[in-house]
């Protein structure tokens, strides 16, 4: 790459850092456990705005994987998630008016979070409807795998969002507080994914899935990107550029083989379709607060219009990490 | 009794390395324990108090250790001579680290070195038969200097292996010693490992290992060779290497690997690993008496990480692997065909294909309407829409996840002139391709077509000019797919030869022959059509020599009847 090309990634990565630092005056404190952290906690991030009912399972779910403390950033929310994380033992939790748009949809909270508290941990950044599986889940903690690609010297584990989705109209079962998710939405696409590499951020661009099959069949380079590198062994130089799609400096998007291998890598369960969504994507709609003039949940709300039912013939259902490692939506690489 | 005793080298997890030296050192095994400088006082503290009620534990002088460093070996040595040196009865000594853990019971490790009592258990080979040295410096770890840290100080490290390349500045071994290599995990009888300790010429040989690139793999596997009466190359410690050169790191989900494998030390285990120590470490636990160790299955799993993170699995784009273009070791997973130009000679094509190979076949998947899966299929196998924009978004994505998804089972699918053509090189790279096209075919649904004669001439030209440039483009030097070309006047002298040639091609030479023939287009007045497109102005040639009369036409036979073979 041309030194002038690497020294405008530079420029860049130091311009959202200041961005991230001049919002960061938006956020107040709610509550602030951060001097419980020891130096090998694993740590978790999020940015939200009521979902008060996903969060009793969303925290035990890391929980049992070795997440030591989690960061919360609550956007204005109403029903009552910023009072329930306030009161978690595990957690600290910021609170916000500012807008989610012109905070990059939260990017610029979370890596002020990130640079302030994270140096030096591997630190996981999610949604609370995105539940990581990587190889070997149901018997080692995320710390294993975090321990695992410090001896390796690995910076970055990539993870692609896979959209799961239940059988029937989304709105017929509804989802209870303190469910897994994946009880209901236990089904996705196995093998409708297009790849292409973006040169100038070295990522890879992911698309497809039930989203781009219902919604973008005539539009597909709008379908939204399912690549995302959710769990980085922080510094505090680095930073996500664009949601938790890439970072600069951007040899940390490099999280995928060249050269014909398999590195290892997860999924990211999408636990977006259930019958919460419609009322969900009836108000991004109304706030105009998501990505591209949320021209995505516009898309959604005129499909959502007729309860679409997302499920076909081919769709596979849901068993565990090994299946998804042999369709080879993920794989152990060298990790045994 | 005690005729075993362990050096433990020990750096993290001080806890787990105070619980397996318990273990020993309960069960009569002395042990001397080095802990490396870079620990703080405190921890060292703290391990020295929890061990302060075994009699036979001892802390050697402590050294600041780095890996691939002289400082390793110093450690061992130090700690050998404090084991020497208190312990009389110790007849093996093992070299062990904080992160091992024993898989089977001390007393039968003492029972098989009680066999074996003049053996010497190391992993000793010579340069020219190792294999798992990493970053090319092999003969040259034992050559060159290594002065400079390749952990801290990678840039001076590498600028001065490059200077004693171009200089060939080569040192020379001592008198006597011919350099081998191995695992730093070894068990060495009192008699080989004090001939090392007190060898007069000592001096000179820490002296050489000292600058030597790795020595704790090459200082006492070489010199065992000087002084052993026995050895078995081959360690006693399970130490498995990834192609980093880092150890494989072993979790609770490996207990029935570990406890199959009969080895007698495992190495390394993750700290947290509560059910392998609690397990292994238990006092009811027993292993199989007198098994030899057998880490086959172990190796076996490996293995096969290394060929998945080298080499991957061919034909899969994902997340984790992206691979550049041409080193994706195979396009696409499987083999699959492409028919162009049969279709449109038989009219039944598709269904008659389908019954000779028991297989789904598709129609034309690449058809500007939408995608044409067997069946008329609006999804298919994975998910896959037949929406064409989506399709032609990517379509070799598309196609490398047909045959993805589709593993097990023979893709075949129809092509054509009138399709997307942004596939035609992907098809002619992939070596999984076999590609049977007979060119001029197209014109048969033009020639039975219903439609104005400028229309078809324009149309005409058009697929002829395409169809040119994708055999041009399976002609290429560089086509890796398996290729047949007929011109459509060469095919009908003899389809059925052709047919079974190409089915010949997909299942072997056992395939059964052909006993029903796909139904020919009725070509009467097809030479009389070429003629006209001729006479328009338009020069019809990929059909190959079609008379224009149609009492002259090859073949004579009325194509109503379908072919059959004679016996």
């Amino acid at each position: 790459m041309k030194a002038v090309r690497r020294y405008g990634l530079r420029l860049r990565r130091k311009k959202y850092r200041l961005r991230a630092m001049r919002k960061s005056r938006e956020l107040l404190g709610v509550a602030d456990r951060t001097d419980q952290i020891k130096p090998s906690d694993v740590l978790c991030f999020v940015t939200l705005r009521n979902e008060r009912i996903r969060l009793k399972y969303f925290l035990s779910y890391y929980r049992d994987r070795g997440v030591s403390h989690f960061f919360f950033v609550d956007n204005d929310s109403t029903d009552g998630t910023r009072e329930y994380l306030a009161e978690q033992p595990d957690c600290s939790v910021w609170t916000t008016e500012g807008s989610y748009k012109r905070s990059r949809f939260g990017i610029d909270w979370v890596n002020h979070l990130l640079s302030t508290y994270a140096h030096g941990h591997w630190s996981l950044v999610v949604d609370p409807d995105e539940f990581l599986v990587y190889p070997f889940c149901d018997s080692r903690p995320i710390p294993a795998l975090a321990d695992w690609l410090d001896a390796s010297s690995i910076k970055s584990f990539g993870a692609m969002i896979l959209d799961m989705y239940p059988k029937g109209a989304i709105t017929a079962q509804p989802y209870r507080d303190g469910q897994n998710p994946f009880e209901i939405a236990c089904w996705f696409d196995s093998g409708n994914y297009t790849i292409e590499r973006n040169w100038q951020f070295a990522n890879l661009w992911i698309q497809g899935g039930p989203r781009a099959r219902l919604f973008f069949g005539d539009k597909p380079k709008r379908a939204p990107a399912l690549n995302k590198i959710p769990l980085v062994k922080w510094q505090r130089h680095y930073t996500f550029t664009s949601s938790t799609h890439m970072l600069l400096p951007r040899g940390l998007n490099l999280v995928y083989d060249e050269w014909g291998g398999e590195k290892t890598s997860g999924v990211l369960l999408h636990a977006k379709f259930l019958d919460t969504f419609t009322i969900k994507a009836a108000e991004e709609l109304s706030r105009k607060q998501h990505y591209a003039n949320s021209h995505e949940y516009q898309a959604y709300h005129d499909g959502l219009k007729d309860d679409p039912n997302f499920w076909c013939k081919w769709s596979e259902r849901y068993i565990n990490w090994r299946q998804l490692e042999i369709l080879g939506l993920m794989s152990k690489g060298n990790w045994a | 009794m005690s005729t075993v005793g362990f050096v433990m080298i020990c750096h993290t997890a001080l806890d787990r390395a105070a619980q397996v030296a318990r273990h020993w050192a309960e069960r009569d095994c002395p042990v001397v324990i080095h802990v490396d400088k870079r620990v703080s006082a405190k921890s060292f503290k703290w391990l020295q108090t929890a061990l302060s009620d075994l009699g036979n534990i001892r802390f050697s002088k402590r050294h600041r250790c780095e890996w691939g460093t002289w400082s390793l070996v110093a450690a061992s040595q130090t700690a050998s001579e404090v084991m020497l040196a208190e312990f009389p009865d110790v007849r093996h000594v093992y070299l062990a680290s904080g992160s091992c853990l024993p898989l089977r019971p001390v007393e039968e490790l003492r029972d098989y070195l009680a066999a074996r009592p003049r053996t010497d258990f190391i992993e000793s080979v010579t340069t020219q038969d190792v294999e798992w040295t990493v970053g090319g410096l092999n003969a040259e770890r034992f050559q060159f200097r290594f002065p400079f840290s390749w952990k801290r100080n990678r840039f001076l490290f590498d600028r001065y292996v490059e200077l004693q390349r171009r200089t060939g500045m080569i040192r020379t071994v001592p008198e006597g010693l011919v350099p081998h290599l191995g695992s730093q995990w070894w068990c060495l009888t009192r008699q080989t490992l004090s001939a090392i300790l007190q060898d007069p010429a000592r001096k000179a040989h820490d002296a050489y290992f000292k600058l030597v690139w790795i020595p704790d793999e090459s200082y006492y596997q070489t010199l065992t060779r000087l002084y052993s009466t026995r050895i078995e190359s081959r360690s006693l410690t399970l130490s498995k290497f990834d192609f980093q050169g880092k150890p494989h790191v072993f979790y609770d989900d490996h207990l029935h690997l570990l406890r199959r494998s009969d080895c007698f030390v495992a190495r390394k285990i993750w700290p947290q690993a509560n059910r392998l120590y609690d397990t292994f470490l238990s006092p009811d636990h027993t292993g199989s008496a007198m098994a030899e160790p057998a880490p086959g299955k172990i190796d076996r799993v490996f293995a096969k990480a290394l060929e998945r993170r080298t080499r991957g699995r061919a034909g899969l784009y994902m997340h984790s692997r992206f691979p550049n273009v041409d080193w994706e070791n195979g396009k696409t997973c499987a083999p699959y065909s492409v028919f162009q130009g049969f279709s449109d000679l038989f009219e039944d094509f598709e269904p008659w294909l389908s019954r000779r190979l028991g297989v789904r076949v598709h129609g034309r998947l690449f058809d500007p309407k939408k995608v044409r899966f067997a069946s008329d299929a609006d999804v298919y196998a994975g998910c896959l829409s037949s929406a064409p924009k989506l399709r032609d978004y990517n379509p070799e994505m598309f196609l490398a996840s047909l045959i993805w998804n589709t593993r097990g089972e023979r893709q075949v699918f129809q092509y054509s002139p009138r399709d997307t053509e942004d596939i035609a090189w992907f098809l002619s790279a992939d070596g999984n391709a076999q590609i049977s096209v007979i060119t001029g075919a197209w014109a048969v649904p033009l020639f039975l077509s219903n439609r104005d004669f400028g229309d078809i001439r324009k149309e005409a030209a058009l697929l002829q000019k395409r169809e040119v440039e994708f055999v041009d483009i399976l002609r290429r030097v560089q086509n890796r797919a398996d290729v047949r070309i007929w011109t459509l006047a060469e095919f009908i002298e003899e389809p059925m030869e052709n047919l079974q040639s190409i089915l010949d091609a997909m299942d072997g030479p056992s395939a059964p022959r052909l006993t029903e023939a796909p139904r020919m287009a009725n070509l009467d007045g097809f030479g009389q059509f070429l003629q006209n497109l001729k006479n328009q102005g338009m020069k019809p040639f990929v059909m190959g020599d079609f008379p224009s009369t149609s009492a002259e036409m090859m073949p004579q036979t009325s194509s109503e009847k379908p072919y059959l073979v004679k016996r």
